[in-house]
């Protein structure tokens, strides 16, 4: 009796280990389906054309469809939009980021800075979506028109909580000598932020840019309302431009262009996948 | 550069996450407006109307409201199974170890999908699965919506409950084994009780992300306008209301848009408060 209970509580403990190994290895499942999806329906889109033409038109994709050729022109015209709205908001987004990082980071508890703090959070947990609706009103609605700046804005804001905490957490892990040591060799506080502690945040710091790059480069309901999309390759800022996600999305809903999907969604795919594992890379190098 | 100097230009830096998040509300609070004076704000969130005929529009949120709270939930259901062996098998059976690292990087790479990915697989790959399954005739609807949700919010929940698993104290452990637990037992008495509180609120945090979520659930919950009344049928959640008509809308409707954002936005600033209140208790304790 005694015996089967024992043997009846190792038998549990078995078949729990093997439905969490199960279950945690069905999880990898997804991420397989998708890579291979995209990958294989995707990947003989490939072409020098296809990185340096704007999208066609729709009809032409589909005269092009009737001959049974293949779709002519590619999707530079989002690369360059993504490209262009992504650096300025960047550009913004890490110094601001970083100072605001080291406000938190550097200054005691007190009650300014911790709502600073949680609304962080909150810009941080806020649905895409609504910076979309946000930044239409702000930017869109004045300027009378979509435009890459209102697109950038909207990037910015994405970028920026994220850029604050990875700064923050990583100056407040680095050891206190470090900014001691440099004060008493008679550093003031600005000096020894941007020549110790700065230099020695780097790694952590660049880690949080790319994963925050990464992060918002797939976006496309907030650049719906925002940089709206044009079909060919622009610069101008003040002027509707396109970006990768937002042509996924034209291609999504118009039937001529369909074939076109899966070449740039595996673009966008190689894109930020490579971003995030070099960010895992450099932030398991950085800790050693 | 002096100090004060130095601590005045690290104080203007900080003020910028006030003032966007100020904007924000007033934003939002300011164009939303016309739609709550317009139809009542109570009368908004219970009407199950959206019609813009001219002359007899009607604007409500509960169509929406409702199909949120149902993706969500169904989301948070067939998210557990998943997440909750991944936290297990990271932070207790195989901690540390080649194995769960690999592990923790395939659900990485999950997060960092683009939403709008996951809506294409789920078109062109679950939605006929669905529909050759007989679940639903037209493929997409709640069910589809919330099972592509579940899976991208399965890296939020296991990457944090996971970091309270670690967290168990050894001697806790230790302590049940010493007294002849097996494993299963010491986490269901144990590492179960220890953690979860820190447990829940990583789900309450993976509810947060699938509230907002636009583009997956835009492209499979089917796009109708009215209460969903099952699990398999069509419907339209805050977020992609938002997405699908905000573009061609104006004055009013506009306005019912733009409210409907604002109690999506004020949803999810409660749930992330209440998580993140939850997290840093759980820590402590």
């Amino acid at each position: 009796m005694e015996k089967l209970k024992i043997r009846n509580r190792l038998a549990k403990d078995k078949a729990m280990l093997w439905t969490v190994c199960f279950f945690a290895a069905l999880t990898a499942v997804p991420l397989f389906a998708i890579l291979g999806e995209v990958f294989l329906r995707g990947y003989d889109q490939f072409s020098w054309s296809f990185f340096t033409e704007p999208t066609p038109t729709a009809y032409k994709a589909m005269k092009a469809i009737e001959a049974g050729k293949p779709i002519p022109g590619g999707i530079a015209n989002g690369i360059v939009g993504t490209m262009l709205m992504l650096g300025m908001a960047a550009v913004v987004a890490i110094p601001i980021g970083i100072l605001c990082g080291a406000f938190l980071a550097e200054n005691p508890k007190n009650r300014f800075v911790q709502t600073v703090s949680y609304l962080t959070d909150l810009l941080q947990g806020t649905p895409s979506v609504i910076i979309g609706i946000v930044v239409y009103i702000w930017v869109v609605v004045p300027m009378k028109g979509y435009s890459a700046v209102a697109g950038s804005v909207a990037l910015f804001i994405m970028m920026l909580p994220l850029i604050i905490r990875s700064t923050e957490e990583t100056l407040k892990i680095l050891p206190a000598s470090l900014k001691e040591a440099g004060l008493a060799l008679g550093g003031n506080r600005a000096r020894v932020m941007l020549k110790v502690q700065l230099p020695a945040a780097f790694g952590g710091i660049f880690t949080g840019v790319l994963l925050a790059i990464s992060r918002v480069i797939g976006e496309t309901a907030p650049l719906m309302f925002t940089a709206l999309g044009c079909s060919f390759i622009r610069f101008a800022i003040d002027k509707p431009i396109s970006a990768v996600p937002l042509l996924i999305w034209e291609f999504f809903n118009d039937p001529n262009l369909q074939e076109l999907i899966w070449g740039a969604s595996l673009f966008l795919l190689l894109f930020v996948l490579t971003l995030n594992l070099t960010a895992k890379y450099l932030a398991k190098k950085w800790n050693q | 550069m002096n100090d004060k100097l130095y601590k005045i230009l690290l104080f203007v830096a900080a003020l910028i996450v006030p003032i966007v998040c100020g904007g924000v509300l007033y934003a939002l609070v300011t164009d939303a407006y016309e739609a709550f004076e317009y139809f009542g704000f109570f009368n908004f969130l219970t009407s199950s109307e959206w019609s813009y005929t001219e002359g007899a529009e009607h604007y409500g949120a509960l169509p929406f409201i409702t199909g949120t709270l149902m993706t969500t939930l169904l989301a948070l259901v067939f998210c557990i199974p998943f997440s909750l062996p991944v936290a297990l098998f990271v932070g207790e059976y195989f901690k540390g170890s080649k194995v769960a690292s690999v592990l923790s990087t395939v659900t990485d790479l999950l997060a960092g999908i683009p939403s709008i990915i996951y809506g294409l697989w789920g078109f062109y790959t679950l939605r006929p699965l669905i529909m050759a399954l007989n679940i639903s005739p037209q493929g997409s609807g709640i069910l589809t919506a919330s099972l592509v949700l579940a899976i991208m919010i399965v890296p939020y929940a296991a990457s944090l409950s996971a970091e309270f698993i670690k967290m168990v104290p050894n001697d806790l452990k230790e302590g049940a084994y010493s007294l002849g637990a097996t494993r299963a037992e010491v986490i269901r008495k144990v590492v179960f009780p220890v953690a979860g509180s820190g447990i829940f609120s990583s789900y309450i945090l993976a509810i947060g992300r699938a509230l907002g979520e636009t583009m997956t659930v835009t492209m499979l919950i089917g796009n109708t306008n009215n209460v969903p009344d099952s699990i398999t049928s069509t419907g339209n959640s805050m977020a992609s209301i938002i997405a699908n008509q905000f573009g061609e809308a104006d004055d009013l409707r506009l306005s019912s848009l733009i409210a409907i954002g604002l109690i999506l936005f004020l949803i999810t600033a409660f749930i992330n408060m209440i998580g993140k209140i939850m997290i840093k208790r759980a820590r402590i304790a």
